[in-house]
């Protein structure tokens, strides 16, 4: 009697403890919104400005925070109860077949994307899927791989790495448009002058460490750009390069023009072969990335790095040259951004500094601690949901006409809902997985078995 | 004694000051060729100093670290090597380096003093083999052509390749830790870390291994399978061992020669019965001037 007694108090004590905490997150969702949601200003068409309220916006967003606040009360509390004893054992070597498996599915999806869309959607149809989904996205994987190589692997916080992209860009540009060298030639030599700018870099600051170094590579990142936009002769400033000398396929041109590609192989001509072409060459740019980096993981390098990360001192004492095991991290991942660089320069026809500004290095970096752990397909699937994310709300049409239909709001555009749900992403991620999408490190090297280790161990770096 | 037929580092005049702060005095001292030396004294007597001083981790300011790696070296060649700019020498006795000169990574890697430190430093999330191969670097960076030749899996690395695991193993088996050798470093227990930090150390090859208390935080039965770790590290390997240490029962055991520090200069130096009567020891150690208190503080240290 007393105990069941006992536990229904108990019971009310933790609903009206839950209570309490919903209202408290409605109650800060109204101060938050008061304002701003509540106020709306609204211009007609001679440029005057009208005040309107909208209490009832306020009252579901309120609501919204409240109901969601308790479920998740109610619902954390039940999956703790439940899920407690079934953490404990994670089986790692099954885990790590299922990774192999997911990289190899990956492989094969990537390299038969292209015909896929091609034959689902027509010609018409699967411009868009592989120019602003399979090369956006992939550019962007190669960044994030490049990038990883500095800030997962080696531990160096790098938030200019948008100069090496910049400096790999500009030398296929200036080289191709000045002295009509092919980008065959030019990609190699724009991917070495990157790496040599990041020598120029890395030189006199990689002995600063952790916030230091990072506000160096920043003010670095913007020295680039400031330098392009004011060397006019050189760079064409604020115009940028127009014209870049397009992508050939071994020679062949891939445009509209007598004796290009379509003409060779005697097949009709259509805009689709080039974006075709682009994609297979960046998708190989990136798996060369990939299978580079993999590879140095497992030499002496890779795995100096990766104890650099861990400790720096500890690297010294062990005769490691700390200054150039850092120095090759950084020369190497500028060199990957610069082949990037050149890939952007002729996929697009015309480079400007606005390219190439902060926010693209926040993006790559974003990216690399998205994917977590310097994981090679962490990264993949980061940059996938960022830019893919980005572009797929350009593409919800049945929510704008659900906002019409449902809310009477007209115009409603997903895609300026952009950064909101970048941010609520960002939030989310850092809740439930602070250490990114694989929280797990793969060993570069075994005795019986390998084993992942807990990202609570792997530390981040400090510079 | 070998410390001074047979001495592996000369150590003369060292001085280290931090600004207004001298923290090592004019402190000479020799390290005998496969001796077990510790370095001791109070809290704040300079020990450490010595110690980062000797690897590389400071730079002295004054005072010369002759190290012959093979032989002894003769004075004039010390001395000539000291008036030239170089940092190392070929003499008839085999290699003289000048620590002084050297940045801690050359010391490390040519000179072939390894260390330990006072609060581990393990890449805890390495596994343990992961920790070993690390400390393979140099010789498996030459093995890879500096990465060239390993990035197409040059046969000649793979061997070099095997060959460090192979001594990784040998090492693990030895420190009783072959069956934990995937699991990341951070999982170990803490005395484990302390012999897993010294076998990462010995995987350099040194000659001269420095060890910053390494029988700290471990309990009576550790503390003794440490010293019969560190006699097998000195008879099987050719290394000394220069090592800093609190826990008497490691010193008096296993040390051939005891340095005693405090406030930065030398109070005794000697074999460790001889250290052990020192009175200025004693009373460094416990600050006692009283005749009588020394008397029973000599009898419970059994003295």
């Amino acid at each position: 009697m007393t105990a069941i007694s006992q536990d229904v108090s108990g019971a009310n004590a933790i609903a009206t403890h839950r209570l309490r905490d919903a209202l408290a997150a409605a109650a800060l969702t109204f101060f938050l919104c008061f304002p701003i949601i509540l106020l709306h200003a609204e211009a007609d068409n001679d440029g005057n400005l009208y005040l309107t309220w909208r209490p009832w916006a306020v009252v579901i967003l309120c609501a919204i925070a409240f109901v969601g606040r308790y479920a998740i009360l109610a619902y954390s509390a039940r999956s703790r109860v439940d899920e407690a004893p079934a953490r404990v054992a994670t089986p790692s070597a099954s885990r790590a077949f299922v990774g192999r498996y997911i990289a190899a599915l990956g492989v094969v999806f990537l390299f038969v994307f292209p015909f896929a869309v091609l034959w689902l959607l027509g010609a018409g149809g699967a411009l868009k899927w592989i120019d602003n989904y399979g090369v956006q996205i992939l550019i962007y994987v190669m960044l994030g791989w490049g990038l990883n190589i500095v800030v997962g692997l080696a531990g160096l916080l790098d938030l200019g790495y948008v100069a090496f992209y910049a400096v790999g860009a500009y030398s296929y540009a200036l080289l191709a448009t000045t002295f009509g060298l092919s980008f065959w030639i030019c990609l190699p030599l724009a991917g070495m002058l990157a790496a040599l700018w990041g020598m120029i870099l890395g030189f006199p600051v990689l002995r600063l460490r952790g916030d230091y170094l990072a506000i160096v590579t920043l003010a670095f990142g913007e020295i680039i750009r400031l330098i392009l936009i004011n060397w006019v002769s050189f760079s064409g400033g604020y115009a940028g390069i127009a014209s870049i000398p397009r992508v050939t396929f071994f020679g062949l041109s891939l445009r509209d023009e007598p004796g290009n590609f379509a003409d060779f192989f005697h097949i009709e001509y259509s805009p689709i072969h080039v974006k075709i072409f682009l994609y297979y060459l960046i998708l190989c740019l990136a798996f060369l990335t990939n299978f580079v980096t993999l590879r140095l993981r497992r030499l002496p390098i890779g795995r100096a790095w990766e104890a650099l990360r861990e400790d720096e001192i500890a690297c010294r004492s062990l005769g490691i040259n700390t200054r150039n095991t850092k120095l090759t991290a950084f020369a190497l991942g500028a060199f990957f951004g610069g082949l990037a660089g050149s890939f952007f320069a002729v996929r697009q026809g015309f480079i400007s500094p606005e390219s190439f500004t902060f926010n693209e290095s926040a993006t790559v970096l974003a990216i690399v601690v998205l994917g977590g752990m310097g994981s090679q397909i962490g990264v993949a699937f980061a940059a996938a949901a960022l830019i893919g994310g980005f572009e797929i709300l350009r593409e919800l049409d049945w929510m704008r006409q659900l906002m019409a239909m449902v809310f009477g709001i007209p115009d409603f555009d997903p895609a300026q809902y952009r950064g909101l749900l970048f941010g609520l992403a960002m939030v989310v991620m850092m809740v439930f997985r602070p250490r990114g999408f694989v929280s797990t490190r793969s060993p570069s090297i075994f005795l019986k078995e390998r084993k992942a280790v807990s990202g609570s161990l792997v530390k981040e770096g400090h510079g | 004694m070998r410390w001074q037929t047979n001495p592996l580092l000369v150590v003369e005049h060292l001085t280290m000051r931090f600004g207004g702060l001298v923290a090592v005095n004019d402190l000479s001292f020799q390290v005998g060729r496969g001796d077990i030396t510790a370095l001791i004294g109070p809290n704040g007597a300079g020990k450490t100093t010595v110690f980062n001083c000797v690897t590389g981790f400071y730079k002295p300011t004054e005072g010369r670290l002759a190290l012959a790696r093979e032989g002894v070296a003769a004075q004039a060649d010390v001395e000539a090597l000291t008036l030239t700019s170089a940092k190392h020498a070929s003499t008839g006795s085999g290699d003289l380096y000048l620590l002084e000169r050297m940045p801690g990574h050359e010391i490390a890697n040519h000179a072939k003093v390894a260390r330990t430190f006072q609060n581990i430093r393990l890449f805890q999330g390495m596994t343990l083999l992961e920790n070993l191969m690390v400390a393979h670097h140099n010789k498996l960076m030459l093995a890879s052509g500096l990465t060239v030749l390993g990035m197409f899996g040059a046969p000649s690395y793979r061997s070099s390749e095997a060959a460090a695991v192979e001594r990784a193993s040998y090492w693990l088996a030895k420190i009783g830790l072959i069956d934990r050798a995937d699991d990341p470093a951070g999982e170990l227990p803490y005395g484990a870390q302390r012999r897993l930090e010294i076998a990462r150390a010995m995987c350099t090859d040194p000659v001269l291994l420095c060890l910053d208390e390494p029988a700290a935080g471990l309990n009576p039965r550790e503390s003794a399978d440490l010293n019969t770790l560190l006699n097998s590290i000195r008879d099987e390997h050719e290394t000394s061992i220069l090592l800093i240490e609190h826990d008497m029962s490691v010193v008096m055991q296993i040390s051939d020669h005891v340095i005693v520090l405090d406030y930065g200069t030398k109070i005794a130096d000697g074999t460790p019965v001889e250290v052990r009567n020192d009175p200025k020891v004693i009373a460094a150690y416990l600050g006692v001037a009283d005749e009588e208190e020394l008397k029973t503080v000599e009898a419970e240290i059994g003295a």
